[in-house]
């Protein structure tokens, strides 16, 4: 026999308050759970459709029109390419990609094309539309999640199968699909763009965009044949959903506060705005359960600790310590705490699991961490409750059961 | 050699109606292996003196000591430390834990003092044999009749070897041949153990039990022995 024992053989023998007590608390911790197991996956996904969109976010000179997102750099003032250093040395988290890129409307022949500078490797991880053109390494995520949890949730992230070129050579160019077509040139065959001389690298395939009139060459090259030298009209940026949802921007603007930086982020943000509601909702929940949690167990611990007022007081009698009785009731708003916090995570991830393709079209799996902060929550909220009640409890008269009956 | 000392004793309550003295102007000395009984009328402060002199009620005024160790004005550690070392309880409602078996209320005082687990069980299942429970180690309160309930708080009283035990109306709860019993094995353990009894009783046949026999009458002794104290 020990205090510990005391407290469990008691518990035990009073399971049906024991199960009413515990049901506030395996509710409310449920609810959190299965909000935030949502919320975490419905982040996720957008991550992953994010980065599949490729670059995302632009930052321009500041008197640039962005009216058209795709063609704003086209005849954008310039800006120093130490700007790109700027933000590699910042330490910014979330940017994934940075490509800088000068781009001009040039004319060869009679026909008008558009020239962009690019470095690129960097330009190739910005544009998934690109991916299968079969160049060079594999280019690697960084903010997607990894790839076996995106297939274990059938997320199939496009970037981890695109390949990047590793150099572009100084006398090398890619041509738009559109280009090729209208300067009927093919793989190897010579360009003259002004007095440079350009063979021709790649011929990349129908976007269906503005790149598709593009002739990209080395930005170096593109510096000379501009005759603009270490400037760029454009940096593309591949930010991470979730970073941008954090502030990137602002964050980028702090840096850069001569620039004009926007984003893409419309075509996700209605999601990343979804998520961010949720994760607000998960925390006012949060703060109900606190309340109400604390309540309910103070009410069980409360009427309990009245209705064992004899059994305190024979535990005082033959000498047991305040603290002791403390003890023994602290330890039994932690069993309660344990056994609601797993309930509640249980509960709550069976929710999430069978709601979350139901109603956010998400597949969505147990996260064990939720497990442990279900638990530290949940002993939390029964010590709270508890330490008024445990106080009322110390303080009894060892007597008072004596004279009763 | 004395156990307990008391010099002027008094516990006073305050009430609505004004102050009220429980007991007053107590001296005794209890010598070590008596059998002490406190009779008197219903609120003449029997048990208020009981419990004074067991440390579960502090005193208002005047000292008391255990074994010449002044507990008056000790923190109440210290005096839960004294009951569970040196006290026993017998208690007219038993004072058992309802969910607990009968070995597992008589272990309670044994884990309050950090005695193993297989020394408790050893040490409760001998005393529950000695008051002839051996067959009920396993049965809740609920289970066992009054003066079963009766015997196994008296287990649990011997069971750390106390020096002292405090019995409040042991038998007020029990038929007199039941009665008798408890009170003739009060008597043995008394005798046998040398273990000091105290007892608050009603009933003058339980008084006869004890060799020191306390009167009192509106919170003061009016006699030891039949000796009228002025």
């Amino acid at each position: 026999m020990n205090l510990f024992k005391l407290v469990w053989i008691e518990l035990w023998n009073k399971k049906t308050q024991l199960i009413s007590s515990l049901m506030a608390i395996v509710i409310g911790i449920g609810v959190i759970v299965g909000i935030r197991t949502i919320n975490v996956y419905s982040e996720k996904a957008v991550a992953v459709k994010l980065d599949n969109l490729g670059a995302n976010i632009l930052v321009l000179p500041q008197a640039t029109s962005i009216d058209d997102y795709s063609t704003s750099d086209i005849d954008a003032p310039t800006i120093p390419m130490e700007y790109v250093e700027k933000i590699l040395t910042s330490e910014i988290k979330g940017v994934d990609n940075l490509s800088p890129k000068l781009t001009r409307r040039i004319t060869i022949g009679n026909k008008k094309f558009v020239l962009t500078g690019i470095q690129p490797k960097n330009e190739i991880a910005s544009k998934p539309l690109w991916q299968n053109t079969g160049f060079g390494k594999e280019i690697q995520a960084s903010c997607a999640p990894s790839t076996a949890e995106n297939k274990s949730h059938g997320y199939e992230d496009e970037k981890l199968k695109r390949k990047g070129v590793d150099s572009l050579d100084y006398t090398e160019c890619l041509l738009g699909a559109q280009v090729a077509k209208a300067l009927n040139l093919k793989v190897k065959d010579k360009l003259k763009i002004q007095d440079k001389e350009l063979t021709v690298a790649k011929l990349l395939v129908e976007t269906g965009t503005v790149d598709d009139d593009r002739i990209f060459v080395n930005l170096k090259a593109a510096q000379e044949i501009l005759g603009i030298k270490d400037q760029i009209s454009a940096i593309e940026i591949m930010g991470c959903c979730n970073a941008i949802s954090d502030g990137l921007l602002s964050k980028l603007r702090n840096i850069l506060p001569d620039t004009r930086i926007t984003t893409i982020g419309q075509i996700v943000s209605t999601q990343i705005e979804t998520n961010k509601t949720m994760k607000k909702t998960s925390v006012i929940f949060l703060i109900i359960i606190l309340f109400v949690g604390s309540i309910s167990i103070g009410n069980y611990m409360w009427a309990n600790v009245n209705e064992r007022r004899k059994e305190i007081g024979i535990l005082r009698m033959i000498g047991t310590y305040k603290t002791e009785i403390y003890k023994i009731l602290l330890v039994k708003a932690s069993i309660l705490g344990l056994i609601g916090g797993i309930l509640g995570y249980s509960l709550g991830t069976i929710a999430a699991y069978y709601m979350g393709p139901a109603f956010a079209q998400i597949q969505v799996s147990a996260i064990p961490i939720f497990l442990l902060w279900s638990v530290l929550i949940s002993i939390g909220i029964s010590i709270t409750g508890s330490l008024i009640p445990a106080y009322f409890a110390a303080k009894f008269d060892a007597f008072s059961n004596m004279q009763e009956e | 050699m004395d156990i307990i000392n008391t010099n002027n004793l008094g516990k006073t309550y305050l009430h609505k109606d004004g102050k009220v003295d429980a007991i007053k102007n107590i001296t005794i000395a209890v010598e070590k292996g008596s059998f002490v009984t406190i009779t008197g009328p219903s609120g003449s402060g029997k048990t208020t003196l009981l419990l004074t002199l067991a440390g579960l009620i502090r005193p208002t005024s005047g000292a008391f000591s255990f074994l010449e160790k002044e507990l008056t004005h000790v923190h109440d550690c210290e005096l839960a430390q004294f009951r569970r070392k040196n006290v026993g309880f017998i208690m007219q409602s038993f004072a058992l834990i309802p969910y607990l078996t009968t070995i597992q209320n008589v272990m309670m005082p044994l884990a309050l003092n950090k005695i193993s687990k297989q020394k408790q069980k050893e040490i409760a299942t001998s005393v529950l044999e000695t008051v002839g429970l051996e067959n009920r180690l396993n049965h809740l309160p609920r289970e066992l009749s009054a003066g079963q309930q009766q015997r196994v708080a008296i287990a649990r009283a011997m069971v750390n070897s106390p020096s002292l035990i405090f019995a409040d109306e042991p038998t007020g709860n029990l038929d007199p041949m039941l009665a008798v019993e408890i009170l003739d094995f009060l008597k043995e353990i008394n005798e046998k153990n040398k273990i000091t009894v105290i007892m608050v009783t009603h009933s003058p046949v339980a008084a006869a039990y004890g060799n020191v026999k306390i009167h009192l009458d509106k919170g003061e002794i009016k006699s030891i022995n039949e000796k009228i104290i002025k």
